[in-house]
């Protein structure tokens, strides 16, 4: 009995120079990091307003900067691929071995959905909701913090499969019997599987949180036909969340079953079935696009009715199309796997289904075009993410319906021209629709505006670098070549994927670009100073606060009595709002849950992952004393006074005017 | 386009009030969120039931339903977890007029019967097994298992869950935040009820005829 289950020092891949250098530069620049703090003296800041802060808006922030690290991780392996692909043509390999090849394509598919855009549009909710809704936070507070913890946990398990071990090589949607201990005996699809879990749960939670907010705490007036669009994609998304990932849980946990118990499930013995893996997966994957999606089609929705100083046009139609779309996502799950073998007739329905799903999608896009009609349209950096996103995802969206023919399908599937489809809808919509909340709500969150140029740079970069990788793949889909080749003998093809890799190229400067951005909008934030709260001329409540909000949100809860609230309030001659007597607040205490939480879920992660029992035992007992703990302690808020209000509100409104 | 302009004039004029009221208080969000939990949960069960009725007869030459359950076992089951049903909301009643002593006989009587269950569960559980009926014997047995074990998982933490309440109960009487957890561990018990009548129906009903 080996104390450390199957964890021996050959986990190591000494002898794979590029996995080894990567891991150093990471792990050097983890201990640079943690030694800068610690000799500048930040850990009880750190530690007392972000690591236990149960603040909405602090957990927001940190899930955006999680978003933004993975997403630096997910583009090394795109670019990596680019690259191998540019030069294994003809006899030539590269320099990528096909084992590791496999593990960087699973790890970017995994990454860039998992642990980059789901906790970038987390983030953005996380941040923006209960400041629109014109609350003072989630309705669960600590569970928020406690989801953050395990997201955090699942990028943790995923980034330490780099160095100890290897990651899954069966792709990012790890069909079995492929993905089974059989024909995948390492740790690689543990690892996939226990990070997921663990993430997955957190997910839940924020879903769980957000219905409940959204539906049960709203400012005194806010009817649901008053609410932002906004907050309308996010309760669609929330609302898929609770009915889609329950079922990721229990196909990961029958896929673990057949792995770690000899379970038959999905094994091709004892009469297992593969295909309902790929059945259950879809049936959480399909939603999972309409998770991601949905809010940011709330951002371009807040994003170009600001900037065009017009209400929303169609807002009820736009209120239709968003729950229209969160029912019929449920429908189409099968178009992923036209090719498995089901009747014409099945085919057929969810082909029909799924060219459905493109009405309400297209009443959104004209609602946008209606809206900048006429409009005194302001070209900032979030108009140019939300027009650009709207030219690159028709295109995405028409080839989709494209393949939503099965007998086009039979066709395609598989090959180069679905992953240019999805990447041009995810990156045309998910990372643009960020990339547009991302240059909004920065001045919200930091009271400082981000430089206009060079995120106008970075934006023609990823605009333009996007068109030159992608479109090159459409062609390349036509001309036969399938998905996730580590080299090919045709020749013909190898003029496309270096067009691709350039593209990928530019990207990479687009994403300099934004980087470089950061760093200079934080130098000359003096300079770029917001004192008003509101300098977008906003339309929605988020914007009648200060900048950054105080962790009391609003002062005294805000009136609604129409849709954009905040442009009303403002139109209104007598702007001097009557003065109100301010009440003290409460508001929840700091809470190391979410941290503490975290660290035994890793733990116990990583000791599933390598069969160490007594670790397991140890985590889980490890968890179990901590809810307990928390479910004994007493005083569960602190007081704000009402003299510290007022006096907060005085300054506030003294530097507005100003 | 036409007509969604005129739903949106319309819509605007004669504008419904749904949900404008204030904040609603601690209780009702709480149990409203502990509500969307259970649905959630609910789909989870609905993921299992889906993978036991694609797998049933797919026994790989072993043996069916009607060869293992035993349809008396499974009876003092249902009953049981029905009775425990019925003390958990005598607790609910006790809790809401304070009655301590009586919380805590109507709980231990809960627990009593969740724990009867349980044991008879591992009972036939562990007969399978060792008839050579294991959930490695064939894909019905797996999803046999994991169906059926997953809701014996879900009793488990209740019965923790219900033994942690009344150690608060205890220590800190009926205070808000404790009648609030209280609430949602009923609502918790009763859906595990439901969860099995489906469950004693997809299962053991149509397994032995």
């Amino acid at each position: 009995m080996n104390l450390l289950g199957k964890l021996s020092w050959s986990a190591i891949p000494f002898d794979q120079p590029i996995v080894m250098g990567v891991s150093a530069v990471m792990v050097v620049a983890i201990a640079l990091l943690l030694g800068l703090v610690t000799v500048k003296g930040y850990w009880p800041y750190l530690w007392r307003e972000w690591v236990t802060s149960v603040d909405h808006k602090r957990i927001g922030v940190m899930y955006c900067l999680l978003a933004l690290i993975m997403l630096l991780r997910g583009f090394s392996d795109a670019i990596m691929m680019r690259a191998q692909q540019a030069v294994a043509a003809g006899g030539a390999q590269g320099y990528l071995p096909p084992e590791h090849f496999d593990q960087i394509f699973s790890a970017h598919g995994t990454i860039m959905i998992f642990f980059m855009a789901m906790p970038f549009v987390i983030g953005l909710m996380n941040f923006v909701v209960p400041l629109q809704l014109g609350v003072r936070d989630m309705a669960f507070p600590t569970l928020n913090s406690v989801a953050l913890g395990l997201t955090a946990s699942g990028i943790l398990l995923t980034n330490i499969s780099l160095a100890v071990g290897e990651f899954s090589k069966a792709g990012w949607v790890a069909y079995p019997p492929l993905s089974e201990l059989q024909f995948s005996p390492g740790v690689g699809i543990d690892y996939y599987l226990w990070a997921l879990q663990i993430s997955g749960v957190g997910t839940l939670m924020t879903g769980i949180n957000f219905v409940t907010t959204i539906l049960k705490t709203r400012a005194p007036g806010m009817g649901y036909m008053r609410m932002p669009v906004f907050c309308w994609t996010a309760l669609a998304s929330n609302l898929l969340i609770v009915a889609a990932f329950p079922v990721l849980t229990a196909t990961f946990a029958m896929l673990l079953l057949d792995r770690y118990l000899g379970f038959h499930f999905f094994s091709v013995e004892a009469q297992g079935n593969p295909m309902m893996y790929v059945n259950l997966f879809w049936v959480w994957g399909h939603p999972e696009v309409y998770i991601l999606i949905l809010p940011a089609f709330g951002v371009f929705s807040e994003v170009v009715s600001t900037f065009s100083g017009k209400p929303l046009f169609g807002y009820r139609s736009m209120v239709a199309a968003t729950m229209a779309i969160c029912i019929l996502s449920f429908l189409v799950w099968l178009h992923h796997f036209f090719t498995m073998g089901a009747s014409a007739d099945v085919n057929g329905f969810f082909g029909v289904m799924t060219m459905i799903i493109a009405v309400p999608t297209g009443v959104k896009v004209f609602n946008w075009l209606f809206t900048l009609y006429g409009g005194r349209i302001r070209f900032t950096v979030p108009v140019l993410w939300s027009i650009g996103f709207m030219v690159t995802f028709v295109i995405g969206g028409m080839t989709g319906v494209l393949m939503a023919v099965p007998p086009a399908d039979f066709q395609l599937h598989n090959s180069l021209f679905l992953i240019a489809h999805f990447h041009n809808v995810i990156i045309g919509g998910v990372v643009f629709g960020v990339m547009a909340g991302f240059n909004y709500w920065f001045p919200k969150a930091f009271g400082f505006m981000l430089d206009e140029r060079w995120g106008k740079a970075s934006f023609w970069c990823w605009l333009v670098g996007f068109y030159v990788a992608f479109m090159p793949l459409y062609v390349l889909g036509l001309l036969g070549m399938t998905r996730r080749m580590q080299h090919y003998d045709n020749l013909a093809w190898q003029p496309w994927l270096v067009a691709a890799a350039v593209g990928a190229g530019i990207i990479l400067v687009g994403i300099v670009c934004q980087i470089i951005q950061v760093v200079v909008s934080i130098r000359d934030r003096e300079l770029h100073r917001d004192l008003t709260g509101d300098p977008w001329n906003g339309r929605t409540l988020e914007w009648s606060t200060a900048s950054p909000p105080p962790a009391w949100n609003f002062a005294v809860p805000p009136e609604v009595s129409e849709i954009d609230a905040w442009w009303s309030r403002k139109q209104r001659t007598d702007q001097a709002s009557p003065v109100r007597a301010y009440v003290p607040i409460e508001v929840p205490k700091n809470s190391a849950i979410g941290f503490i939480t975290a660290f035994f879920a890793s733990v116990i992660g990583f000791a599933l992952i390598w069969h160490i029992w007594w670790m397991v035992v140890l985590g889980l007992f490890g968890v179990f004393a901590t809810l307990l703990v928390f479910a004994f302690r007493d005083d569960e808020e602190i007081e704000i006074s009402a003299e510290q209000i007022a006096r907060f509100e005085r300054q506030h409104r003294a530097e507005a005017v100003r | 386009m036409n007509t969604t302009l005129a739903i949106d004039k319309t819509g605007q004029t004669t504008s419904p009030n749904a949900g404008e009221s204030d904040p609603a208080s601690k209780r009702i969000v709480v149990a409203y969120g502990f509500w969307i939990f259970l649905l959630s949960d609910v789909v989870l069960f609905s993921a299992l039931f889906a993978s036991y009725a694609v797998l049933v007869h797919a026994t790989a030459d072993g043996p069916a339903g009607h060869d293992l359950f035993s349809q008396v076992s499974v009876a003092i089951e249902t009953a049981c977890l029905l009775a425990s049903s019925y003390t958990c909301g005598l607790m609910s009643l006790a809790i809401n007029s304070r009655r301590r002593i009586a919380t805590y006989a109507f709980a231990a009587m809960t627990f009593v019967l969740g724990a009867v269950f349980l044991n008879l569960e591992i009972r036939e559980f562990a007969s399978m097994i060792a008839h050579g009926a294991g959930p490695e014997r064939s894909a019905f047995l797996s999803a046999f298992f994991t169906l059926v074990g997953c809701h014996g998982l879900h009793v488990t933490t209740g019965l923790v869950w219900l033994a942690v309440m009344m150690a608060q109960v205890a220590f800190k009487g009926f205070r808000p935040n404790v009648t609030r957890r209280l609430l949602c561990f009923a609502l918790f018990w009763h859906t595990l009820d439901i969860v099995w009548v489906w469950l004693f129906t997809v299962v053991y009903l149509m397994g032995v005829v």
